[in-house]
């Protein structure tokens, strides 16, 4: 059965009928990031109003495979069980030569852990709790059919120009968030471009239906598959017993003769078998690495594909979106409540650029170990792979992707640096660890916390006591105190501090 | 450690003469993908991303004197 998709309609709203108001946030774009946002600054009490230009979920065969940080972050708003419960979890992939199994790899090992490494879902089923979790939540303005065709920023606010079914009005905020996708009105509209490369090869991606019961299996991967001519193949089992499978097709090919039925079915059938197949959505997908320079503009902040495009081998496109969104949260919940200054927001230009550069030079090493460019690069790919059936070393260079892991903020500005080996590094997020009474990131509140292993000194902000039972992961002895910002990432760590490092840390941390 | 550019090998000829062999009635295709897998198995027991990266400059730039083509 194909998805059902749910029409929203078009609504009035206060602007629609003449009357101006001034939002604190305004946000374009209703994807995953543009939602996450929205549910996250809600998190934090800020009010915001989302513009989405259609009128229901993401179509066809996008994201699927969602990682362990993207669960913890939507779990906060309730998403992650219902993409567990509907999706298919995985912690391992197995790679292929031709025909012959080459080795297989292990993203987490068997454990009490909350989350698996993944969940593969239809992008259409995250982007449709992530909706109803935004339904339930009185501080959320979600406008479908209403597309935002200019965008002005002033130096304290914003005035987007919107267009609906019923007309255009213009919309005032404090603040705006660009989480329009890759054809961003709002990049356009402030004359920005997006600087890096763009790969060759084409690739078939769909989404299709075996009637038949196939051994449920986590990610393969293909180099030189017996079954396709083609360079690489990659499937991957998602909800509703559908399957996303992957061809590579190289860099020119007839786009919709590949993507007649039929010659998708043929493919299929070769790949999993002589079942009869359904193809529930097939595109050609070209890929690019690439971002824009900096992601704050004055009031005009960008998030996710707006920001930064990635091909998608390692799943960092929209798991890297969903991280802008909580790390842009707090410290522009901060800013309007007066909390922090202003350029608290130019961190999140520094960390999530360093994460975009981190996703693009990997998602770019991986693309060129699955695409050689030359001669000499196709030599030596090919001699990897060969190597590695038989030598451990050849493995760690064997490239199908590397599956989307959080950036750790390394070096960032509001980390403070102390002595202290192990543990979890300053920029890096918070483990989630089963303790006696349920898993840690369940008990953080949305606000600064401290962890502490021992007794600490009164703080302007809750402090969590800490088991010793956990201290192998935190590398702590008994007085040990860790720092978390309220996106759960690690500011600080000490061994015994006094009262005054800590405050100057969580000053620091607040943009100084 | 630096890379070693003086003469390291015990038996100089018996190592080249052993390198010929190895690509005996290799097509030129066949050579090249032996001299990758050559190339992957040296690296890896080398390790030294240092060393590495000198021994990248020293084939990159063979000759004092560049020859001309
Ligand atoms: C083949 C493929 C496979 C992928 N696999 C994965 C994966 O496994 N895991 C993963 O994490 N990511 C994956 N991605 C990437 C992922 O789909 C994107 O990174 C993600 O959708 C980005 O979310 P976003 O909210 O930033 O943008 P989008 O999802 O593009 O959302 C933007 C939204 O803004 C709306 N919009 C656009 N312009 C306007 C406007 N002017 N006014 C109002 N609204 C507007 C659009 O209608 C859309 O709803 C994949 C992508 C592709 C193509």
């Amino acid at each position: 059965m194909a998805y059902a998709y749910r029409s929203h309609p078009w609504r009035s709203c206060p602007e629609a009928e003449g009357r101006a108001l001034r939002h604190p946030v305004l946000i374009a774009g209703g994807g995953p990031v543009g939602l996450t946002t929205a549910l996250e600054l809600a998190a934090y009490g800020i009010p915001s109003v989302v513009f989405e230009d259609g009128d229901r979920v993401s179509e066809g065969s996008r994201g699927l495979c969602w990682a362990k940080r993207s669960l913890e972050i939507l779990d906060r708003h309730g998403v992650a069980k219902r993409l567990i419960d509907k999706g298919y979890t995985w912690n391992t992939g197995r790679l292929f030569h031709g025909e012959q199994e080459i080795y297989h790899f292990v993203l987490q090992e068997q454990g009490s852990h909350k989350f698996p490494a993944f969940v593969n879902v239809q992008q259409y089923y995250a982007e449709e709790f992530l909706v109803e979790a935004v339904e339930r939540q009185p501080l959320i303005d979600l406008r479908w059919r209403s597309k935002v065709v200019d965008v002005r920023p002033g130096p304290d606010g914003v005035v987007l120009e919107v267009e609906t079914p019923h007309g255009r009005y213009s919309a005032e905020g404090d603040w705006l968030v660009a989480a329009d996708g890759t054809r961003s009105a709002a990049r356009r509209a402030l004359g920005l471009d997006f600087q890096g490369d763009t790969y060759e090869d084409c690739f078939l991606i769909a989404d299709v239906k075996v009637h038949a019961s196939l051994p449920k299996a986590d990610r393969r991967f293909w180099f030189h598959p017996s079954f396709h001519a083609g360079d690489t193949a990659l499937c991957h089992k998602q909800a509703d017993d559908q399957w996303r499978v992957d061809f590579q097709l190289g860099p020119e090919v007839d786009r919709e003769a590949e993507k007649a039925p039929e010659k998708v079915i043929a493919r299929v059938r070769k790949m999993l078998g002589d079942h009869p197949v359904s193809v529930e959505w097939a595109s050609i997908y070209t890929f690019q690495g690439r971002r824009l320079e900096r992601f704050r503009h004055g009031r005009v902040l960008f998030a996710g594909d707006s920001a930064h495009q990635v091909s998608p081998f390692g799943a960092r496109g929209g798991n890297s979106g969903i991280q802008d969104a909580e790390n842009l949260a707090w410290k522009l919940a901060f800013v309007i409540q007066g909390k922090a200054l202003e350029d608290l927001l130019d961190s999140y230009d520094v960390e999530r650029g360093q994460a975009a550069a981190e996703n693009i030079r990997l998602t770019g090493r991986s693309t060129r170990f699955l695409t050689p460019k030359s001669p000499a690069e196709r030599i030596f790919r090919d001699a990897v792979l060969h190597l590695a059936e038989k030598h451990l070393f050849a493995r760690g260079l064997v490239n199908s992707g590397r599956l989307s892991v959080p950036t750790v903020h390394e070096g960032s500005p509001l980390n403070t640096e102390t002595d202290f080996e192990g543990g979890v590094l300053p920029g890096e997020p918070c483990p989630n660890l089963l303790m006696e009474h349920g898993y840690l990131l369940d008990r953080l509140p949305r606000d600064f916390v401290g962890l502490a292993f021992g007794p600490a000194p009164d703080l302007p902000f809750p402090v969590i006591a800490m088991p010793m039972q956990a201290a192998s992961a935190f590398a702590a002895a008994p007085g040990t105190f860790y720092l978390l910002r309220p996106d759960q990432h690690v500011v600080a760590r000490w061994q015994d501090p006094d009262l005054k490092e800590i405050l100057a840390a969580h000053a620091r941390a607040l943009g100084g | 450690m630096a890379l070693v550019t003086t003469p390291n090998l015990r038996d100089p000829d018996g190592f080249y003469e052993a390198l010929m062999e190895l690509h005996e009635g290799l097509s030129p295709e066949e050579s090249a993908a032996l001299n990758a897998r050559l190339v992957l198995l040296l690296a890896n027991h080398i390790g030294d991303e240092a060393v590495l990266e000198e021994a990248f400059r020293a084939a990159r730039r063979p000759a004092l004197v560049q020859h001309s083509p």
